[in-house]
């Protein structure tokens, strides 16, 4: 049948099997969402405040399922603001496929009116991308964009369409079926056969895994090939989910602001099994010294990450669910209680050296910031702290709630200490970093699943994206939103303190944002805590509800993320205690 | 250790393939000492050969970032000394009567030819390998070069090693 390219683009949405998209419409997308409107019963679109709110979304769609996330948006600036959305889901592998009209292709080149070289803006953050202008080569296009977004190592994949590609007609045959991924890489046998051995030879193996077993699927196998070798876990952040945080022979996550047990394990282990993580240096602290004392096994999807930070003594590519089955199969099954008690000491160590990591700051008096924070008149046993509303919400919240957070102190804390308990529960931006990439992220996981979605943010990371508001208010979106209130962006102030002669500067907020005020203004409940009591009470009322509430937690501005590497620095240096 | 690597690339030859190669270079850090591009035989793919100094390190990531690339069809490293590199060099030096002996001694020598001829400048034009093409230039510096052009190593395996082509 002849029909629109704008038509070809819903159509082949849905063929792909795309059943929501987010977006926000503009000059050079009027025709599409012309298309998305008569086809509204078929595919969901979900309009965002501002086009990296719908970035985030389709992000947060894609972290929550494994499917491929979808965003629209216009030209111009409406896809120059979808650039920070598409790198924040290159640099933790997310799958993504961005629409973006363009001027009609006899404007291109001029500086047309709202026109940008939106391919050459993203080349360096997507997979692929790609500008159609040819109507008959539409289709495959958007199809190959799907097949480039899942296959392999996941990731962002953009396409351009002109206007002109949008309003003229082909032929446009249906396919029945979603394409299918490249085939998988199978790791060789005899490189897996030499990581046996290596395991078999060890005394004290560590296994040290990322995002990369989540995307994988490949989290019963990581367990049975722990069970089986007795090897203690540790991950990055991105790798947070994939085995239930309170798993025996998990010790949390490693590296700059990880748990004191799986940093210390890692370093005084003599083989550190790598599974589709890529020892970032947030993961690996100085790398000079990192890898002193063992060797590495790395094992990832993708030949680029293998020594491309730290070099391994086998490197080996291939899927990891695959080739972690395989190679559970080649290894033998060992006990090793030596090195299991000294992991269980290590457990020790770390309660009793960061059980005052919380407490120092009510000791002191807060002289240099305007946080609401004075806490004098509130007993100890009462007032807030990170943990103690980390916890409270881990209370209640179901079981199968998406934890979502925005970047900063916060995203630490929820990262130490929230009990995670399947794949795919915790959404963060991990290699990018993005403060603003919660309210976006968590809308779209909701609209994903239909789950209860919990979004830890800090005053400083929502006050960047918090128009989404209204989106999760029109959506009637599950959401509770804890605001890790401390007046401050706290891990800028945090570094300011420690290396900086607390040079306070520009990490003071001054605000007098009310988020309360804020929240009914969208239409979403507001609740302010100062202390547990209330913190009770908030979250039980959050959760009664079925749509958005934020709840504005005040917490001292001198908490600290701790253990802390100090950037540069290794295991040598950890800080455990402000003194 | 610093070495010179030369790798054939095989690539879609659609619009912005080059983009996508050099950008992975610069946002990487690493260096390119020459860069060519042209088609080949099939007419949907062209070959890029790029020379590059480094250690095995940086050119096993270049190799694995390449391939990740999806215009990139097929990455080579080439063997230097089972290969033969050419470089083109369009030299214009002044036509000077007491500097053109030396100048045709060079050309004879270094096998250049002489492919343009005024009364006050000349072009040389020179076929070889890198080093070559450095000592042609080294010899006509005192006659007085008034520009040049060099187009960087192409290159192509001796005997039957050929770079696959995807049909």
């Amino acid at each position: 049948m002849m029909i629109s390219g704008a038509k070809i683009v819903v159509e082949t949405l849905i063929e792909q099997g795309c059943d929501t998209v987010f977006g926000y419409p503009g000059g050079q997308v009027i025709n599409l969402f012309d298309e998305l409107y008569l086809a509204s019963d078929r595919v969901k679109h979900i309009l965002t405040a501002h086009e990296q709110g719908a970035a985030h979304a389709a992000d947060g769609y894609a972290r929550a399922t494994g499917k491929v996330g979808v965003v629209i948006a216009t030209s111009g600036p409406g896809a120059t603001n979808l650039v920070t959305g598409i790198a924040t889901a290159f640099l933790d592998s997310v799958p993504l496929v961005a629409i973006t009209g363009n001027v009609p292709c006899s404007l291109i080149g001029r500086d047309s009116f709202q026109e940008v070289d939106i391919v050459g803006v993203t080349m360096p953050i997507t997979k692929h991308n790609f500008i159609v202008k040819d109507i008959e080569e539409l289709a495959d296009t958007l199809r190959m964009a799907f097949k480039i977004a899942k296959s392999g190592r996941p990731g962002p994949v953009l396409v351009d369409i002109p206007k002109d590609i949008q309003i003229a007609k082909c032929e446009y045959e249906p396919k029945t079926q979603p394409v299918i991924p490249a085939p998988i890489v199978y790791a060789p046998e005899n490189k897996l056969r030499q990581a046996a051995q290596m395991i078999d030879a060890s005394e004290r193996p560590y296994i040290y895994f990322g995002g990369g077993v989540i995307a994988g699927k490949a989290s019963e196998a990581l367990i049975a090939l722990a069970d089986r070798i007795d090897a203690p876990m540790g991950c990055s952040l991105m790798g947070l989910s994939a085995v239930p945080s309170d798993h025996p022979r998990f010790l949390g996550m490693q590296g700059m602001h990880g748990h004191y047990a799986s940093s210390m394990a890692e370093d005084e282990a003599d083989l550190v099994i790598a599974l589709g993580a890529r020892f970032s240096d947030r993961a690996t602290g100085n790398k000079k010294r990192f890898a002193q004392n063992f060797k590495i096994i790395h094992i990832d999807i993708d030949g680029a990450e293998l020594s491309k930070n730290i070099p391994a003594e086998l490197a080996v590519q291939g899927d990891i669910r695959d080739a972690i089955e395989r190679l559970c199969a080649m290894v033998s099954e060992r006990k090793l209680p030596e090195w299991e008690a000294r992991v269980d000491g290590l457990r020790l160590e770390e309660m009793e050296r960061t059980k005052n990591a919380l407490q120092h700051s009510y000791e002191k008096n807060c002289e240099s910031c305007s946080a609401p924070c004075d806490k004098s008149d509130i007993p100890a046993s009462d007032r807030l702290d990170p943990y103690g509303v980390i916890d409270a919400v881990s209370e209640h919240a179901p079981e199968d709630a998406i934890i979502v957070t925005d970047v900063g102190q916060h995203q630490m804390w929820a990262a130490q200490r929230y009990p995670f308990r399947k794949p795919r529960t915790f959404l963060t931006s991990g290699g990018l970093g993005t403060m603003g990439f919660g309210m976006g992220a968590a809308i779209g996981a909701s609209a994903a699943t239909g789950k209860r979605t919990v979004l830890f943010t800090g005053d400083g990371s929502f006050g960047m994206n918090l128009t989404e508001l209204a989106t999760a208010v029109t959506q009637g979106t599950p959401l509770v939103i804890v605001i890790l209130n401390n007046g401050v962006l706290g891990m800028v102030r945090q570094w300011q303190t420690l290396f900086f002669n607390k040079h306070y500067s520009n990490t003071t907020l001054h605000r007098k944002t009310d988020f309360v005020k804020v929240a009914e203004a969208f239409g979403a409940k507001g609740l302010r805590c100062s202390d547990m009591k209330e913190l009770e009470t908030a979250l039980t009322a959050a959760f009664a509800d079925s749509g958005t509430t934020v709840i504005d937690c005040i917490i001292d501005c001198d908490e600290f993320v701790l253990p802390m590497l100090p950037p540069g620095g290794s295991i040598d240096n950890i800080i455990t205690e402000i003194k | 250790m610093d070495n010179k690597f030369v790798i054939a690339v095989l690539v879609s030859n659609i619009s912005g393939v080059l983009s996508r190669v050099s950008g992975m270079f610069t946002r990487r850090g690493f260096n390119i000492d020459s860069l060519t591009v042209g088609e080949t035989e099939s007419s949907g793919f062209s070959r890029i050969t790029i020379s590059f100094h480094g250690d095995e390190d940086i050119k096993e990531r270049i190799l694995q970032q390449l391939k990740k690339l999806h215009d990139v069809k097929e990455v080579e490293v080439l063997n230097t000394n089972e290969t033969v590199i050419r470089e083109l060099l369009l030299i214009k030096v002044r036509n000077k009567s007491e500097s053109r002996q030396d100048i045709m001694t060079a050309v004879e020598i270094f096998r250049s030819k002489i492919v343009d001829y005024s009364p006050t400048a000349l072009i040389c034009e020179l076929t070889g390998e890198t080093s070559k093409i450095d000592a042609f230039i080294e010899l006509l510096k005192p006659c007085g070069i008034m520009e040049m052009c060099r187009t960087g190593i192409v290159a192509v395996e001796r005997g039957e090693n050929c770079l696959k082509t995807v049909k």
